[in-house]
């Protein structure tokens, strides 16, 4: 069975963030970069299908400037078999319709049957990406799985809905799922694996070959949003802190009566 | 300006994210339709025309058919924008319905400018302002981003729609969330913690500032997929809503669906090292700090007290 996992490198949401030159984006200096934490959940279960299946070979794709390899080779090593790196230095500035175009491209004739992507992305976040790679390509697809389950041919899923329902549905491959948080237990790859990954297959292709759609929509401009709440920022020594806290405590709540 | 409401239901409940859709319309004084796979037996508050799919028929779940429907929905009223809640629902078949379409979807709208959509970045920590290049445009919506989600007035003109595709995904059913263990919705104090905790040694420290302060304790989603605390304790959309007299955020960003379930919160204190976090938005008092070392000093000394 062919598997295709797609994952994104963004930064990590703690990180200081500054505006770029253009406007449009954050500025990628000065940032620490990691696998999107839903495409971690993604690549697990890439891993875990071939685990079980015995036979099969996962290809993990990204889209990005050179320096995506770097999460790409984690995803070689937890357990894909051969990258597909998608060069675009410009990718950043792409819609969700072109980044699944350049996907959907790749993808097209490969007959990958189960195509994983992350439900959303952290920094982007538009939820899309995945969805439009199955219709490009006529696939049936599912989003927002924190179950899956692969038998004799079917898929079974759990969708998560809001207040911790869950849907079940089954289909049958092809077909893509877009993985929500905790679907799985991501794996850390162990040290002997980070070596083996160094030696797996990391193709490159120019986003060129691949874009042919023009973007439906622009960033007329990024911006921090203006602050609403007009809470007290304490900052300093915890002793002084935490008497200033049980202070206001007292004042403005009830629970310390 | 004619616009598409795509209202939800389940189990043959309407969804209140139903009427943010109608709140959305009225605010970008939008003429309106709406779009529903439910029940006759519950209908929608709506004033106006009601494009009803039996979801006997149909289904609650089944994104090929609906997505025909709509499109049949489209083709009839030629609307300028179809809106979504940004739920499991609507992001699940927004992206089909914009795709079939050839148009813009912009995602987890939380405001219009001038035609223009304002959308989070980085865990809200940004805005993006969005230009859609289409003319016609599909949105989902960021729950609670546009008015209440009360109850408007009004029986709507129903017309009843079907298909007859089957669709590809095969609905089975749902499964309720396990239930039992503690009621959050009862406790006036309560204290929870996120992955800034570190690791599972550490829940207990925030245990104790919760029994210090006569309460209970809690947890984001990320500490309970790790099985650091069972699932009834998760604060958010995929677990329970909650409005203590006083709410404790430790080492919690602040992301939109860990808010919505607390942001009501009477009184909120947050913990968290980072200045930035969008926790701060919400909170009353945000306390920068390691929560390692603030926590425990907190809970002495309100237990010497
Ligand atoms: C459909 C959907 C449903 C979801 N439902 C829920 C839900 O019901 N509930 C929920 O919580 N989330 C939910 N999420 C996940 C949500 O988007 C966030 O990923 C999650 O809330 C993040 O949890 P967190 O704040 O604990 O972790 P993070 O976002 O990783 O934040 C950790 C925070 O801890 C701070 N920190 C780190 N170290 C320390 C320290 N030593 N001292 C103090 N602070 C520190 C960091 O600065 C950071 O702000 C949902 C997501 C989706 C897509
Ligand atoms: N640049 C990219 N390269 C590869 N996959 C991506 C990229 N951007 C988004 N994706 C995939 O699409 C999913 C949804 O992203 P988004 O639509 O941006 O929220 C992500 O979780 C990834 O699996």
């Amino acid at each position: 069975m062919k598997i295709l996992v797609c994952i994104k490198q963004v930064p990590d949401m703690e990180s200081k963030f500054k505006i770029d030159s253009a406007g449009t984006w954050y500025a990628k200096t000065d940032l620490a970069w990691r696998m999107n934490e839903y495409d971690e959940y993604a690549v697990e279960q890439a891993v875990q299908l071939k685990e079980q299946l015995k036979e099969a070979d996962i290809t993990v794709l990204c889209i990005g400037g050179d320096q995506v390899k770097e999460t790409m080779k984690k995803a070689l090593a937890m357990g894909c078999d051969r990258g597909a790196h998608i060069a675009d230095d410009a990718a950043a500035g792409r819609e969700p319709l072109q980044i699944a175009a350049m996907i959907a491209e790749y993808a097209r004739d490969k007959e990958f049957a189960v195509i994983f992507t992350g439900m959303q992305s952290q920094d982007r976040g538009s939820a899309q990406v995945g969805l439009l790679v199955a219709e490009m390509l006529g696939l049936p697809a599912v989003t927002t799985v924190v179950q899956f389950a692969y038998d004799a041919g079917t898929v079974t899923a759990r969708r998560e809905l809001e207040g911790g329902v869950k849907a079940v549905v089954k289909m049958t491959p092809p077909l893509l799922i877009t993985c929500q948080l905790g679907l799985n237990t991501p794996r850390y790859p162990t040290l002997p694996n980070i070596m083996k990954a160094k030696k797996k297959e990391l193709l490159t292709i120019p986003a060129e070959q691949l874009l042919k759609v023009e973007a439906r929509q622009e960033t007329v401009k990024i911006a921090f949003p203006e602050k609403k709440g007009g809470g007290v920022v304490l900052e300093g020594d915890v002793a002084d802190l935490a008497d200033q806290v049980i202070k206001i405590l007292k004042e403005k709540t009830a629970v310390l009566a | 300006m004619k616009i598409l409401l795509i209202a939800e239901s389940r189990e043959g409940k309407i969804l209140g994210g139903s009427y943010e859709l109608l709140a959305f319309a009225e605010k970008i004084q939008a003429e309106s339709v709406m779009f529903l796979v439910g029940g006759e037996s519950a209908l929608p508050s709506y004033p106006g025309k009601l494009y009803l799919a039996e979801a006997a028929a149909v289904g609650e779940y089944n994104p090929d058919v609906h997505r025909e429907l709509i499109l049949a929905v489209v083709a009839a009223e030629k609307p300028d924008m179809v809106a979504f809640c940004h739920s499991s629902y609507g992001w699940d078949l927004a992206p089909r319905v914009a795709y079939a379409l050839q148009a813009a979807q912009v995602s987890e709208v939380v405001e219009v400018v001038d035609g223009t959509f304002m959308v989070p970045v980085c865990n809200a920590k940004l805005r993006r302002q969005v230009k859609p290049a289409t003319a016609l445009v599909v949105v989902t919506l960021q729950a609670g981003a546009f008015g209440s989600s009360e109850e408007p007035a009004g029986t709507p003109t129903v017309e009843k729609i079907s298909a007859t595709s089957a669709g590809r995904v095969e609905f089975v059913g749902y499964e309720q969330a396990a239930g039992g263990g503690v009621d959050l919705g009862k406790a006036q104090v309560i204290v929870s913690a996120g992955r800034g905790i570190g690791k599972p040694e550490n829940v207990a420290m925030v245990a104790e500032l919760a029994k210090a302060l006569g309460g209970e304790y809690g947890a984001s989603r990320p500490v309970v997929d790790a099985e650091w605390v069972e699932h009834n304790r998760q604060v958010g959309t995929t677990g329970q809503s909650v409005s203590p007299k006083l709410y404790v955020a430790c080492g919690i960003s602040g992301a939109i669906q860990h808010l919505a379930g607390m942001k009501k919160s009477e009184f909120i204190l947050a913990v968290n090292t980072d200045r930035d976090a969008p926790i701060g938005e919400v909170a009353d008092v945000l306390v920068v700090a390691d929560l390692k070392q603030f926590v425990p000093v907190l809970t002495e000394k309100l237990k010497a007290r």
